[in-house]
């Protein structure tokens, strides 16, 4: 619906996916995944909420960095295997060298209080980042054909399991992604048959 | 000439125990942390407690995504060449199966499966992320630090302020030490 009145965009080349995930990295301060929701859906508009939503599924069950997951499949989606290796890249190649100058200079600065401060008000803001982009990846659920109540179950559910209970995400994942799944399997099975009906 | 051998025996065994590690990291590297603290710090020797720590709150503190942890590390323990080994072994597994799954689904887009499976997955997703954005402002008590979470987290539900702006400002309260 959203794709109606906003018509999505898409890179133009390689080398335009390569800058945009460099930059992208860059503004990433204690994890990258406020910053690409904003950029790619927003800033870019080269995937909705709901297209954003679906590949961090993937990058979720899948082992590996969630974020260098979604890189690597928005990659493919417009460019192949050159566009996957293209996005990750961006992502890593910079932020890389960054993080090793860091790492030589860090000795010299650890003790400091000013530095220990600055990197306590960083993590701070960075978990208000994300916990944001969830707020704002919630209206991505109205189409959702589980319907709210169950999403909202679920959502609070996997949220205490995690958050609170600490449960290995492995067994979440199963748990309650299994029923989550076989939920919406059943509804969108409910939904075929009504169109089929109405049809 | 007798340093050399022992430390390229060393990368291999990282670089083979770091490809094993990236096909269990389910939930992204900083899962398999605790695994990776058994091998450098305690069977291996390579790292201390505080170098395995600080690494993890450098990456946090550096743009980029979390994983460059491992490069941090790698770095710490062996090197330019401990860092790529390290960051080659727990990245390559994971993208080529990231890939792999990414092309067999969008190829079964229309599939009742694929679809149940994103449809499913959506709430869960989201809910990740709190809890996420939950235990990271948990591992740091007080009130002010807390404040500072929830301001963050509305301006960017709700306005189009910059990212940086928000993080610089966080690193300048916390610098001036008010968190």
């Amino acid at each position: 619906m959203t794709d109606d009145t906003h018509p999505l965009a898409r890179p133009s080349s390689e080398k335009e996916l390569f800058i945009a995930f460099t930059l992208l990295a860059l503004q990433g301060f204690g994890g990258v995944l406020a910053v690409a929701q904003r950029v790619l859906c927003e800033q870019k508009r080269w995937l909705t909420k709901e297209q954003f939503v679906e590949i961090l599924a993937f990058g979720q069950v899948l082992p590996g960095p969630n974020v260098c997951n979604v890189a690597l499949m928005v990659g493919d989606r417009f460019f192949g295997w050159r566009g996957a290796f293209a996005a990750l890249a961006g992502m890593m190649t910079v932020p890389l060298v960054i993080v090793l100058a860091i790492t030589a200079a860090y000795s010299q600065y650890a003790s400091n209080p000013v530095v220990a401060g600055a990197l306590k008000g960083m993590g701070a803001v960075a978990a208000g980042l994300i916990v944001g982009t969830a707020l704002k990846l919630i209206s991505a659920l109205r189409a959702n054909p589980m319907g709210t109540p169950a999403c909202t179950v679920l959502l609070v559910s996997a949220f205490v399991a995690v958050a609170f209970l600490r449960w290995p995400l492995v067994w979440v994942l199963l748990g309650l992604g299994t029923v989550a799944c076989l939920l919406a399997w059943r509804r969108l099975r409910a939904d075929t048959a009504a169109a089929a009906e109405g049809g | 000439m007798t340093g050399a051998m022992p430390l390229s025996v060393d990368l291999l065994a990282l670089f083979a125990h770091f490809l094993l590690l990236s096909l269990l990291a389910i939930g992204g590297a900083i899962t398999v942390a605790p695994d990776m603290h058994r091998v450098l710090v305690g069977e291996m020797g390579l790292l201390s407690d505080v170098q395995f720590n600080a690494s993890i709150a450098i990456a946090q503190a550096s743009p980029g995504p979390n994983v460059l942890f491992v490069a941090v590390m790698g770095y710490q323990a062996a090197g330019l060449p401990g860092a790529a080994a390290m960051l080659a072994g727990i990245m390559l597994p994971s993208t080529t199966l990231a890939l792999a799954a990414a092309r067999w689904s969008h190829a079964r887009r229309d599939w009742r499966a694929v679809r149940a499976f994103k449809a499913g997955m959506a709430p869960i997703v989201i809910a990740l992320m709190f809890a996420t954005g939950w235990i990271l402002s948990a591992e740091t008590p007080g009130w002010r630090h807390m404040l500072l979470t929830v301001v963050a987290a509305v301006l960017v539900w709700r306005t189009r302020l910059h990212l940086l702006v928000m993080i610089t400002v966080g690193a300048i309260v916390g610098g001036l030490g008010w968190v």
